[in-house]
């Protein structure tokens, strides 16, 4: 159910927008790249590691900010009724990244402050993520809801509630371990790793990471959901067949 | 071993889903029931989701009434007439009851109303099974007799549109059998069950069908409703996991074949009176649910994008 569009021509406008971000950054000064740039989940697929890795010219740290394909969520909050707890209040998002994950080289409050954090999205706190327009709520329930998506996505391990390392091998090399658990959604991931000096970024690189299904699972799903009927027919006729056969084998036996 | 379910979209554990579908499977050879009703309770505690797990159950139950009913009909224990009109009805009400589980989900009330209703049936059969089982262990022990009428005329039988049933020797109004269609039609639609612990005893005391027709018929009809049902969740709301419904059926059959054999051994009332313990058992583990505070309050739905 976690789809949204990739249309290739959206995908160069971000990655323009994201590299040309930091306004006066020399981009030679960070270089980066994955261990591989697409991931295939596939009938047995159960989570897997991509490697980050690169090198920086100088000093300073390095912060790596993943975020998966946008998608619209809607949140709902279950509240007492007749004895029964049921689903009351609802609230929709739209923009919430389906995967989020930080992974910085030291504490970024030690050398990010919190306008910077914000503009770079580094915390799920600074996601720029709101209310549809036009939806009731007070200011109160606006925020709890928010928490909330934030919270129910950590628990499905979809946004990371703990900042990753980045780790140094000397002065120049550094890496960095992605973690993709066994839920992922589909679709193109930007990974970009900025290089921060004095609270501002010297360089920045973004790299997209695609994510899909492979093999007969994915076949299904697409055909589930593309040819609903012809799937719903071919269904219905796996159903009477292997009931027919069921119950020749054990006539017989 | 894990396999990774295309229309859930999670893993699971392959052999407990067939260990799942052996027990349910072994439970129906037993008891001579149809198992759906214990089956989507189990999926959903497993962490299917409840539209997923509804959905699905009804490819299962296409599959285990075609083996069902292939027996029955080679011993002419189906009344096709009865079964046509019940069907008819059934094809009407499943239609709607899957525009209704559309419209619950949308609103984020079908988890809800499915808990509800398995609630409220699982009790109400569970505690009616218990009450007559213990009756007639009771019974056994004094050694009375029972005795009763078939069925007796009432207003029932003052309704219009009065058709002749030759197989089940009745002459009654086909709007009883339609309605009974409709209702069964609506619930196997919402909860993923062929609906037969309703539609059986409503035929015999309510119809006054032979007994020995009823099973038969309530398979033959239930196989068309369930595979309207398959088509139209497929359609519609794409809740149906292929997957997950031929390992079902693979635990389910082979489950059915020892339980049947097994079933011979025990006595009916004994029978009667564990299969209710065990449907109330479910039943209370769904309430506590419904009425024990949640972890969180909180909860995410993703709505799907149509292209």
């Amino acid at each position: 159910m976690n789809r949204a569009p990739a249309s290739p021509s959206l995908l160069l406008m971000l990655v323009m927008a994201l590299l040309t971000l930091p306004s006066h950054a020399k981009a030679q000064d960070l270089v980066a790249d994955l261990s591989e740039h697409l991931v295939a989940i596939t009938t047995g697929f159960t989570g897997t590691d991509v490697l980050l890795f690169g090198a920086i010219e100088g000093q300073g740290d390095v912060v790596v900010v993943v975020t998966g394909p946008a998608q619209d969520v809607i949140v709902r909050r279950k509240d007492k009724v007749l004895g029964v707890w049921l689903n009351a209040k609802s609230l929709r998002f739209s923009g919430v990244p389906s995967y989020y994950a930080v992974a910085s080289s030291r504490p970024v409050n030690t050398f990010l402050n919190d306008a910077l954090q914000a503009r770079l999205e580094v915390g799920a706190q600074h996601l720029r993520i709101s209310p549809v327009e036009g939806q009731r709520a007070t200011e109160r329930e606006m925020i709890d809801f928010r928490q909330a998506l934030i919270r129910r996505k950590q628990v499905r391990g979809l946004f990371q509630d703990e900042i990753g390392e980045v780790s140094f091998i000397g002065r120049t090399l550094f890496r960095t371990r992605l973690f993709l658990p066994a839920n992922v959604p589909t679709g193109t991931y930007i990974i970009t790793a900025y290089l921060i000096r004095d609270n501002d970024v010297a360089s920045a690189q973004t790299t997209p990471l695609l994510i899909s299904k492979i093999g007969i699972g994915a076949d299904v799903y697409d055909f589930a959901y593309e040819q609903s009927a012809a799937y719903g027919l071919i269904a219905v006729i796996i159903a009477v067949m292997a009931g027919w056969l069921a119950s020749v084998i054990f006539r017989k036996s | 071993m894990y396999v990774h379910l295309p229309i859930a979209e999670m893993s699971v554990n392959v052999i407990l889903i067939l260990g799942m579908g052996g027990l349910v499977g072994f439970l129906s050879g037993v008891f001579g029931v149809g198992g759906g009703f214990l089956m989507t309770p189990l999926l959903i505690f497993l962490g299917i989701p409840p539209a997923v797990a509804v959905g699905t159950q009804s490819a299962q139950i296409v599959a285990a009434s075609v083996s069902g009913v292939l027996a029955h009909w080679r011993r002419k224990n189906v009344d096709l007439k009865m079964g046509l009109v019940l069907l008819a009805g059934g094809l009407f009400g499943s239609t709607v009851g899957v525009w209704l589980f559309s419209l619950l989900q949308g609103l984020g009330q079908i988890d809800l109303i499915i808990s509800l209703l398995f609630v409220l049936l699982l009790g109400t059969v569970g505690l009616l099974m218990l009450q007559e089982s213990v009756r007639a262990i009771i019974r056994r022990r004094r050694g009375v007799a029972q005795r009763g009428k078939l069925h007796e005329h009432n207003w029932l039988h003052g309704l219009p549109l009065k058709m002749r049933f030759r197989r089940s020797k009745l002459y009654i109004s086909a709007l009883l059998p339609f309605s009974l269609g409709v209702i069964v039609g609506i619930l196997s639609a919402i909860m993923g069950v062929g609906g037969s612990f309703i539609m059986m005893p409503a035929m015999i005391y309510l119809l006054g069908m032979p007994t020995a027709m009823v099973v038969g018929t309530s398979l033959f009809q239930v196989i068309f409703v369930a595979a309207n049902v398959t088509f139209l969740q497929s359609l519609q709301n794409q809740t149906v996991d292929i997957f997950l419904a031929l390992l079902l059926l693979v635990g389910g059959v082979v489950g059915a074949q020892i339980g049947s054999k097994f079933g011979t051994y025990l006595r009916g009332e004994q029978l009667r009176a564990l299969l209710a313990l065990m449907v109330l058992t479910v039943c209370g583990k769904l309430l506590v649910d419904l009425v024990a505070m949640p972890g969180d309050l909180y909860s995410l739905q993703f709505p799907v994008i149509v292209r």
